[in-house]
């Protein structure tokens, strides 16, 4: 490209300036590839763990309980080959920026529906012996220090205990580890029989099932199966894929892809306004250099372009710049030590990112180049 | 058809500038020849048209009514890119205040002519060398503008003016923004360029002193060229 050094001519001249700005895009592009692996990991959840296993919830929102009766009905249903379940327990640590899952389980089935959960057989035997027994995940045993033998106080916040009392003690038992590198080791798990003989709230009562289908193929069909069984009862329930049901979660805390395209929308404007004016500006100082070059020859079109081609110069160096350190920064690994397994950047974030820089130069560059190809040679090397 | 002679030939050519809702001519039908291998100074109080004259001859402006012919081609009834061509094969400017591309070095600016043409790097380079080095300027090839005296920086914008060897070389104020002593180099330059290499000339001043080094002097007032100027 023998134009390169008239186009590179341009971005030369305020150097501060133009480095400003291309550091700005390199942060808006920085941003944008950060915020596309968390909205993926967001999205994608555990799914990946979960293809044989399906959620069954209650209908109206997850927030819901449905009876502990259920699970011999979900069993019954063809193609389910075994069904537990699980309670948020949403209590406190110490203070509550000490976050970690709490969910009464039944040991025995527990292990059968989520063999991603590795707890070694005498940890296993002990927890059945111990009423108040409590196992938890590697992750969150080293990140509090918790030894086997530790009594955990857990401030509970939703399940009160008979005779008032909101502190639930637990003996720990055990500590699993995940069977997969995104297998989730934060949490806590007790037995069911304890919790639901001390509550004084909603006995009989449970948070959601999980089971295990024998046909992943089949899981839509099963799905509709379950669902059916439950129909027309007080209690109806609403079966999906794990995946989808980690979403639905997710979506407790906010539409998180709806939070971040709108973070993104925010940092693109500024950066159009920012790029545009520098753009701009940039062809504005150069009114009597463009004349010159349309004295030499240049004809309006081509210099239309090389005003577009400065434009998409900057927007494409700042973008590939950004890009590449959130794309360093991104295969650290998750920034959260474990919340988001599936932290990545996604291939057709690389597409969009292309088509955002494109669309960036182009934005920025239209105007001034074609207030480049209208001047007029005896306008701009008139003076004063 | 004008004469084989005359290279540019200029037919009633009248020019006004429309400002506000007024109509303010400029020329008020010009009519001239040059002949090939003439060095034409252009002479004229501020304002009298002069620069407007020498655009129109470079195809850089277009007259209200009349005609130009360069080379036997009418020249400003061409489309804006046809117009852009043929300037680039036919004319080299120089201009007063140089108009260097400051973040080029001196070869770079010479060589922007010759990114219009056909020639290949090396070539390009070749010719590139030889008008500086006509310019005398070819220790500075490495050099930013900024570096440079403004004698120099008009030698760079002479070298960019004849690297495509124009048919015409059309000079507004040259040294206009020089001292005497580099701008008596400059019109030696132009001199020699005229006289050595046979290059047409039309230099745009004010100055009497410069348009003794000229062939020839036409004066220009109130838009009209005068037969009978007072010197
Ligand atoms: N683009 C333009 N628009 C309006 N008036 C112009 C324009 N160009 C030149 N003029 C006017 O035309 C007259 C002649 O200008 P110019 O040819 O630059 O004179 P000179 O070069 O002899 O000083 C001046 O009065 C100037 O103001
Ligand atoms: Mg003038």
């Amino acid at each position: 490209m023998k134009f390169f050094p008239v186009i590179w001519c341009g971005l030369k001249r305020k150097k501060a300036r133009t480095i400003l700005t291309l550091m700005s895009i390199v942060v808006a592009f920085l941003l944008y590839g950060y915020l596309s692996a968390v909205n993926t990991a967001f999205n994608m959840g555990v799914t990946v763990a979960g293809a044989d296993r399906v959620v069954i919830r209650h209908k109206v929102s997850i927030i819901q309980l449905l009876p502990a009766s259920y699970q011999a009905r979900i069993e019954r249903v063809n193609g389910v080959a075994k069904a537990a379940h699980m309670t948020w327990f949403g209590g406190i640590y110490q203070k509550p920026s000490n976050f970690f899952p709490q969910m009464p389980v039944v040991p025995a089935d527990f292990f059968e529906v989520w063999p991603e959960f590795l707890l070694p057989e005498a940890q296993k035997q002990a927890w059945l012996r111990t009423r108040t027994g409590a196992i938890v995940g590697r992750r969150t045993a080293e990140k509090y220090g918790f030894k086997i033998g530790d009594r955990i106080p857990i401030q509970a916040t939703i399940w009160r205990q008979k005779g008032g009392q909101t502190t639930w003690e637990f003996d720990l038992v055990g500590i699993y580890d995940g069977a997969e590198k995104n297998t989730d080791t934060t949490q806590l798990f007790f037995r069911y029989d304890y919790f639901d003989e001390a509550r004084v709230q909603a006995k009989g009562s449970v948070g959601w099932y999980g089971a295990r289908i024998q046909d992943p193929n089949q899981s839509a069909l099963i799905a509709q199966a379950i669902d059916q069984e439950f129909a027309n009862s007080p209690e109806e329930t609403k079966t999906e894929s794990e995946g989808a049901f980690v979403q639905g979660f997710a979506k407790q805390v906010g539409d998180v892809g709806a939070i971040l395209a709108a973070i993104l929308t925010a940092v693109f404007f500024t950066i159009l306004l920012v790029v545009g004016n520098t753009m701009a500006q940039a062809v504005r100082e150069r009114t009597e250099e463009i004349g010159v070059l349309k004295a030499l020859g240049f004809t309006n079109t081509l210099v239309l372009w090389l005003v577009l081609a400065e434009a998409l110069m900057l927007s494409f160096s700042g973008g590939i710049i950004g890009m590449g350190i959130s794309w360093l920064l991104i295969s650290r690994g998750d920034p959260t030590g474990g919340s988001l397994p599936n932290f990545f950047l996604p291939s057709h974030a690389f597409v969009s990112g292309f088509i955002l820089m494109l669309a960036l130069g182009a934005a920025t560059g239209f105007l001034p180049a074609w207030r480049a190809m209208k001047l007029t040679v005896a306008e701009a090397l008139r003076r004063g | 058809m004008s004469e084989p002679t005359d290279l540019v030939r200029i037919e009633d050519v009248e020019k006004d500038y429309r400002r506000g809702g007024e109509e303010i001519p400029v020329l008020a039908g010009v009519n001239m020849t040059i002949p090939q291998g003439d060095f034409l100074a252009l002479m004229g109080p501020s304002g009298s048209g002069k620069s407007t004259l020498l655009n129109i001859i470079g195809g850089l402006d277009r007259p209200t009514n009349g005609a130009i012919y360069v080379a036997g081609e009418r020249v400003d009834t061409l489309s804006d890119r046809e117009l852009a061509a043929w300037r680039a094969r036919h004319i080299g400017f120089v201009f007063q205040f140089y108009n260097l591309m400051p973040t080029l070095t001196a070869e770079k600016n010479v060589d922007l002519p010759l990114l219009l043409t056909p020639l290949s790097r090396s070539e390009r380079q070749k010719h590139v060398a030889a008008a500086l080095a006509v310019t005398g300027l070819s220790h500075r090839a490495k050099h930013f503008p900024r570096q440079m005296s403004g004698g120099e920086q008009q030698r760079v914008g002479i070298a960019r003016a004849i690297v495509t060897d124009p048919t015409l070389l059309l000079c507004d104020e040259p040294t206009g923004d020089l001292d005497r002593k580099s701008g008596d180099e400059i019109l030696s330059l132009l001199q020699a360029l005229n006289r050595d290499h046979g290059k047409t000339i039309v230099m745009v001043t004010h100055d009497p002193h410069a348009s003794h080094r000229a062939t020839r002097t036409l004066h220009l007032n109130k838009g009209l060229l005068e037969d009978h100027p007072m010197e």
